[in-house]
Formats: structure tokens, sequence, C-alpha cells
């Protein structure tokens, strides 16, 4: 048993991290494109908040876009971004984006009607409104779709193996069969299970911390829309 | 309010060419059905809605003149189920306005404070947030929230519809007592016909299609109605509901049933009465009791039949008397002061007198305005 873990760590040097470099490579290329899709999002949200109209559109072509596979998404992108990390990361952004984008629109209309025509006759301008109240009120459901981002992008980085090595814990696969040795293969999908579910616990917890004027034990109001994860995540 | 119009795009008219002239310093309520224009009509006062047609002035000047921002924060809003932030605290949720005034973090929480206690709000509250309070509790935090940064006009949107009967007569009797200490220009909205008597110093009936039915101190409203919508909106109880406006002072009182405990043979023989009203030796009433049911000396408190609720005459009106008159058991009304001590006792046939006398009193006014 012990020679089995023992072996497990060892990473082929090929991969050129070790395994803790592997786990720092993994969550950067999760973590920075949920964190990009956050920032588009937010005003692309509003934008759908404001016009009402422009919604449905968006939500289709968003999900257009989180129907195309990951794999066939990093081909195109090769042509122009060649086989490296922002390969990618543009993907897992989108992916990051188009869960978001519901989940902030859904968070800022679930402010009651009362609260908004309240702000609006105490003589809050429009971008105080959405700053001061509708943001902090929709932080409950941004922070599940944040959940449900962070997630997925973790999953989805182990792809990035089949482009170049650029897969983070997910090039352990790809070593685990060039090698034989199937121990890298655990490796790989338990540390990427812990690192969601650590990742995942954090994200709880800064809900909490965000949000001390929610009744203990409710669930958010509106949870982030749940997608079916691509079907092509790892084979 | 000078003909004022609000037509929607689509061709609806939510409220035709409405003149009002609000009284400082009082309640005026608008009061309709569903769909009547009055809440459009109050969110016209803070521009939350504009006027197709019409001007409205605010101490002469015209409210389009001043930046909608200044003019909201020197209104305060309180709207139906509170509308508080639930993000943040009591306390600042009460200090918005002033925060946004530009006031500092003290001076705006210090305020907060003392306009909590105004309203009726323990101080340990201040810390909670709104998830923590009673719909009542929220209500008032929504009134102080209001009041914060002492506006002169005060815009109330059916504030205590969402709570229950026995809250909302709590908050009503607030209201009142607040306003009687800073007399605010109050525009107060609501469906129920009973708060606008309860709380108004004007009444504007509104009908469908925002149209005002009739404008009217509440007595007036109830004594002549302007036509049969009004009549009908006021409910088939309208006359009982009048006697509220009438003084039971001049109702004149007997002493002559009123017993002590201790009363001699004589004493309980003498009046000729169905029934006495026993008091104790401070003068409070404990009962009515026949003569032939009562021993001399040995008058026992438990048998006696329970004298009811009685009114205190001046404080209370002709509707109470009356109301006691009915639920007493003798059909006799018993009258005390504010300590609780028999003045004496009405029956139900002296009330109808003074009812018929008021009604009589009344008709007279009018004749004379109207000549």
């Amino acid at each position: 048993m012990n020679g089995f873990l023992d072996g497990s760590f060892d990473i082929p040097s090929d991969l050129q991290h070790s395994w803790l470099g592997l786990i720092g490579l993994h969550l950067r290329e999760a973590l920075l494109p949920v964190l990009a899709g956050l920032l588009l999002a937010l005003p692309l949200a509003q934008l759908c908040v404001r016009f009402r109209w422009l919604y449905p559109p968006v939500l289709g072509a968003t999900t257009v876009l989180y129907a195309i596979p990951s794999l066939a998404f990093f081909v195109v992108l090769i042509d122009y971004t060649g086989q490296t990390e922002l390969t990618v990361m543009i993907p897992l952004a989108v992916y990051s984006l188009v869960v978001l984008v519901p989940a902030i629109v859904d968070g800022v209309r679930s402010v009651p009607q009362e609260t908004l025509a309240a702000a609006t006759a105490m003589g809050f301008g429009p971008v105080r409104r959405y700053l001061q109240v509708q943001l902090p009120i929709a932080v409950p459901a941004i922070m599940a779709g944040l959940r449900v981002a962070t997630a997925s992008s973790i999953s989805l980085v182990s792809v990035g193996a089949l482009i170049g090595n650029q897969g983070a814990l997910g090039n352990l696969l790809a070593a685990a069969q060039k090698y034989d040795r199937p121990e890298l293969a655990v490796n790989s999908v338990l540390t990427t299970a812990a690192l969601a579910i650590v990742c995942d616990a954090l994200l709880v917890l800064l809900r909490v911390a965000l949000t001390p004027w929610m009744p203990n034990g409710r669930r958010p109001r509106t949870a982030a829309r749940q997608r079916p994860v691509p079907e092509d995540v790892i084979r | 309010m000078e003909s004022v119009t609000k037509r929607y795009p689509d061709g609806t008219v939510a409220v035709d060419r409405l003149s009002l002239e609000i009284p400082d310093r009082s309640i005026t309520v608008l009061v309709g059905p569903s769909g009547c224009g009055k809440t459009t009509t109050l969110r016209m006062i803070n521009r939350m809605v504009e006027p197709t047609e019409g001007t409205i002035l605010l101490d002469g000047a015209d409210i389009q003149r001043q930046p909608v921002t200044t003019l909201r924060r020197s209104m305060g809003y309180v709207i139906q189920n509170a509308g508080l932030f639930q993000h943040r605290t009591i306390v600042d949720n009460i200090a918005t306005v002033p925060r946004m005034l530009g006031w500092g973090k003290q001076k705006a929480r210090a305020r907060a404070a003392e306009l909590m206690e105004r309203v009726g709000l323990d101080a340990a509250l201040a810390k909670r947030y709104p998830y923590q309070l009673s719909g009542g509790q929220q209500q008032r935090v929504g009134v102080a929230r209001a009041l914060a940064a002492d506006p002169p006009v005060l815009l109330m949107d059916e504030p205590f519809s969402a709570v229950d009967p026995v809250v909302r007569k709590g908050l009503q009797d607030e209201l009142l007592r607040i306003q009687d200490e800073l007399g605010k220009t109050i525009v107060f909205v609501t469906h129920d016909i009973d708060e606008a008597i309860k709380l108004g110093t004007m009444v504007a009936v509104m009908r469908t299609g925002g149209h005002l039915a009739q404008y009217a101190p509440p007595a007036e409203l109830l004594s002549s109605p302007a036509d049969a919508f009004v009549e009908d909106f006021l409910g088939a109880d309208r006359g009982i509901r009048r006697l509220s406006f009438f003084p039971s002072a001049r109702l004149e009182l007997t002493t002559a049933p009123v017993i002590p405990l201790d009363a001699t043979a004589e004493q309980i023989a003498a009046p000729a009465a169905d029934h006495l009203l026993v008091t104790d030796a401070d003068g409070r009433p404990l009962g009515w009791g026949a003569p032939r049911d009562l021993t001399a000396g040995a008058i026992r408190p438990g048998e006696l039949l329970p004298h009811g609720r009685p009114f205190v005459p001046g404080t209370d009106s002709l509707r109470a008397a009356l109301d006691c008159a009915v639920l007493s058991p003798t059909g006799w009304a018993v009258a005390v002061d504010a300590d609780g001590r028999v003045t004496g006792v009405v029956s139900q046939q002296t009330i109808g007198e003074a009812i018929r006398s008021a009604h009589a009193a009344d008709h007279a006014d009018e004749a004379k305005v109207s000549s």
C-alpha cells in the first residue's frame, strides 16, 4: 500500500511539475476563467436586466456556446492561441459566463418590487440602486452560480491534457496511459475531486461571511440554473 | 394638484383631471377600489410617475422644477410590506436617507436610534436584520426610515394593509400619536374605508378610471355622500360609524340606580328600577343586580350580572356609548371617569334621543352652510 501511494506521487518528469505544482497550475487554469467570466457576466447581466428584450437572445446564444464541446473549442482556438494555457482558459471563461449570466439576472430580478420602489422613492439613482441594493441582495444567487461554475471549471481543466499537456492534473491521466501507471490516474481523479470540494466549501464560507442578513439554514432564493456538464469532460 | 392626468401609452387613463388641495400638517387619505389610480396619484407627488398633463405644486412651486432625487429625499415614503433593505441592519435601514444627504455615520445612527424610540421599537433591535422582525415591527422600521431626514411630507402607500387587524390598529394609533407630535403633511393611500375615516383629516374617495368622487372631511363623507358610488363604498353601517364623530359628553347621566356594595335596604328599594349597578368602596363598577335578588349588607359581587365595558364621557364618542348600552345585559351603559369610577348610567333610550338631537344639529349646520 505504501509503495502504491509513493508511486502515485512520483510524477513523471515530462510533466515538468511536482504534485503540488500541478495543483497550483490546475487552480490557476480553473479559477482565472471563472473570475474572467464573472467580470464579463456582471455588466452583461445588468444589460439583460435593464433591457428585458435582450435576455432571451443572450440566453439562447450562451446556451449554444455551452453546447459546443470543449475539445471542439480547443481545436478552433489552437489556430489563434496555440497550445497554451490560454487555449484552455478561454472556453472555461465562456462556460462560466454562461452559468453566471442567468444566476445574476435571476438574482437581481428576485429583489422584491417594494424594496426597489422604496429605494427609488428615497432618491437612489439607478447606479447607486444597482450597487447598493440590487447587487448585494443578489449575492446568494451569484454565489450559487459561482459554485456551479467553479466545480465545472475544475473538472474541465483536465481536458487540456489533449492539447499539448495543458491539462494540469489531467496530464496525469495521459501519463497513466503512456507509462502504464494506473496509480497516477487515481491520483488525478482524487486530487481533482478534492480541489473541487475544497473550493466549493470556501465559496460557501465566503457566502455566509458576505450575507449575515440571511436567515440561517435557508437556501438562497434563486439557485443558479443547473446545467449538465458537457459530456466530453474526461474520457 | 391642478387638473392632473396620467395617460399610459396604450391609452389607459389611470388618473383623470384630478385637482386636489392637500392641506399642510394634516393627514389626507386617498381611498378607493383597486385600479382607481390612488397609488398612481401618490407616486406623481414624488415623480415616480410623471403626469401626462397638469401640474403639481408644492408650497406654490412646481415639483418639476427641482432635481428628482432632491425632491424624493425631502419626502418620506412608506410602502406596503415596508420594502426594507434585507441586507442592512435596522439602524442602517433607518439611517439610509441621512447618509445619502451626507450626514456623518455617528450622527445618522444617533438619529436612527432616536426614531426607533419614537415609533416604539426596542433599541435592542438596532443591530438585527429585517428577517428577524415581525411584519408589524418591519412596518414601524419603514415609518422610522421615512421620517429619518425629518421631511416635511410623508407619502404612505397602503402601509398597513399587509399586517393583521390587531397589529394594524396599533400602527394606526401610533401614526396618529406621531402625527400629533410632528405635524407632517401626510398623504396616505388605502383601500380600507375604515382606515381612511379613522386617520384622515380629509378623505378623497376615488373611483375606477381615476376620477375623484368626493373630497371631504370624514364626518361630512358619512353624513352626506356625494353620490351612490360613495354611499356604496362607505358600506351599510355608515349611520353607525358616523356616530364616532358625535361626542358623548352631553349625554344625560343618572346616578339613581347606582348603589354601593354596603347599601341599606332603603337604598335598594328607593330607585324603583329593574336593575341596580353595584359599585365597590372606590366607586368602581362591580355589576348589575335586580333589587329583589339583593339583600342589604350581604351583596355578593360574584352573583351580579357583568356590567360590560364602560365608556368615558367626553373621551369616547356616541358610538362607543351606544355600543356599551347594546352589549350591556340590562340595556344601560355605564359611564366612568378617567380613573374608572362610575359617574352615572345611561339607557339606550336616552342615547337614542341624543343621536336624534345630534343629527338635527348637524343638519341645521349644513343648512346654514349651504344657504
